[in-house]
């Protein structure tokens, strides 16, 4: 069953148009990467995707219902949840607050403050620590866990890997499959090519802003993924 | 002992400072805006006590418990409509904002109060007082505005940092947009912190009322004990607020008691030598 379904999607920032003519359909329980260069728009179209930026055609439907005109803060009621680039953790507030401020909407599902403890077991005894003196791993984790406090259906993860080392990149992707066997689907959206193969269902690669090729990770090769990812029209020869 | 008296008087004084700025410091902690028309909307509160107390039969105790919820409506209302318009475009936008209210306010009352300076009649709670010896006397009406002030202050502290709506308030403070990505609609949460603004300038001005007399154009002198007493305590810390109010009220009082024309100077001149020496205030904030 389709959960999200974005279809003619164009987001301008000014005259720039960051996204045109995006489409995409995420069934129930599947990960979806979105691969893509720098300012090739990914960024833009999860955030889009969640509400933050008003896209200028197309339309976002979750689960049936139109979300295209709801606000950010509403759509989370209809199981939007968001990883924002950069963390964005509130520095004001410690490491349970943080969490606990996902919870704000008291939305019923799997994820609670003791689902996420679960996930992510050394965050009990951290959890009255200011957000502020976290590393980059820890502060992915809480905002991963605050997000999933919304109990989202949907989530949507915006650069996991960024900023961090390759061991920890390693320990965020293994939480992945626990939160999709929890009932969620992922849309993930990343630089780092191999980590987004090696989850994905179904992997989009973006181009200023336009899908130039999409499949199953399987089905794709090294060749098609680089000349996509870099725009090249003539791939040069391997080696 | 009379200069014990100068102070003890001062920390009355202080306290009612403090609780009129509660307002102005909870709007900076939570938008970043500053209200221009915080001293006018107090002044607004002690009309609208007037209009009630001489045209209904209610006792003024009620009209302080009516004029306070009536505060908070209007203040919701009133971001929702006009400050949060405002906010998007700028810290200067809502400056104008709030100047151009604080001009409009002061007209309304004008047109329908006249520029005669009033007093509101509170009966013996205005003029009986604790004597504590020959020389010292604590009025009611000032023990109540030090009262209120810290129980306002300590519950609004309560309320931020232990329920879900207060927590929320410190997010949205921090970073709008990503309070919007966990379900909390802004303007939303900054209305209820306008509410809480608004609720408490309301009993600060109707605390004013009862001490002294006020006519429409005084608003803005109040506001700027306020804006001495929020930031000689630190921007957007309460507890900063509190001390800071009591700081200008001493001041003001001890000050007074050896050259009453210097008090009001030397209290501007303790505002002056914090933004000078130590511009963070005595307690720097961390959020609201």
């Amino acid at each position: 069953m389709t959960l999200l379904s974005v279809s003619g999607l164009d987001v301008h920032h000014g005259q720039l148009r960051a996204v045109s003519g995006f489409d995409i359909s995420v069934e129930e329980g599947q990960t979806i990467g979105v691969i893509g260069a720098n300012g090739a728009g990914k960024s833009t179209l999860l955030r889009t995707i969640a509400g933050i930026l008003i896209p200028s055609a197309g339309t976002i439907s979750i689960d049936g219902v139109d979300v295209t005109r709801m606000s950010a803060h509403q759509r989370v009621r209809h199981g939007v949840g968001l990883v924002p680039e950069g963390r964005r953790l509130f520095p004001s507030l410690t490491v349970e607050e943080n969490l606990l401020s996902g919870a704000y909407l008291r939305k019923e599902g799997p994820w609670s403050l003791d689902a996420v403890f679960d996930l992510f077991p050394w965050m009990p005894e951290r959890r009255a620590q200011s957000s502020a003196h976290l590393s980059g791993g820890e502060q992915q984790s809480v905002a991963i866990g605050r997000a999933l406090m919304t109990n989202p259906r949907m989530l949507l993860i915006d650069e996991l890997s960024l900023g961090l080392a390759p061991v920890v990149v390693r320990r965020m992707y293994e939480a992945l499959p626990r939160i999709v066997a929890n009932g969620c689907s992922i849309l993930l959206v990343e630089q780092d090519v191999s980590q987004a193969l090696a989850v994905a269902d179904h992997v989009h690669c973006l181009l200023e802003g336009r899908t130039v090729l999409s499949g199953r990770p399987t089905d794709l090769g090294r060749a098609d993924i680089e000349t996509a990812y870099f725009g090249i029209d003539a791939p040069a020869e391997a080696g | 002992m009379d200069l014990l008296n100068a102070v003890l008087q001062g920390l009355l004084l202080g306290g009612l400072y403090a609780l009129f700025a509660t307002g102005l410091s909870i709007m900076f902690g939570v938008m970043r805006i500053v209200n221009l028309a915080h001293g006018d909307l107090a002044v607004v509160a002690s009309f609208l006590a007037l209009a009630l107390v001489t045209n209904t039969f209610l006792p003024l105790w009620a009209v302080v418990l009516v004029a306070i919820p009536i505060f908070s409506v209007l203040g919701y209302a009133l971001q929702r409509t006009l400050i949060q318009r405002s906010l998007g475009a700028g810290p200067l936008a809502t400056l104008l904002v709030t100047f151009g209210l604080s001009i409009v306010l002061q007209n309304v009352l004008l047109e329908s109060f006249s520029a005669d300076t009033r007093t509101l009649e509170a009966g013996s709670f205005a003029t009986s007082a604790i004597e504590l010896n020959d020389t010292i006397s604590l009025s009611y009406i000032g023990l109540f505005g030090l009262v209120a002030a810290v129980v306002t202050i300590v519950a609004i502290q309560l309320f931020v940092s232990r329920t879900r709506t207060g927590r929320m308030m410190r997010a949205a403070s921090d970073d709008p947009e990503t309070a919007s990505v966990v379900g909390a609609s802004p303007a939303h949460i900054y209305g209820i912190a306008t509410a809480i603004a608004f609720a408490t300038v309301a009993l600060a001005g109707l605390i004013f009322s009862m001490r002294s007399s006020f006519d429409p154009s005084i608003g803005p002198s109040r506001l700027l004990f306020a804006f001495e007493a929020v930031v000689i305590g630190g921007l957007g810390s309460l507890w900063g607020t509190l001390l800071g109010g009591l700081a200008l009220g001493l001041t003001q009082s001890v000050v007074s008691h050896y050259d009453p024309a210097s008090a009001v100077l030397a209290g501007h001149l303790v505002f002056l030598a914090v933004l000078a020496f130590r511009p963070q205030g005595l307690i720097p904030a961390r959020a609201v």
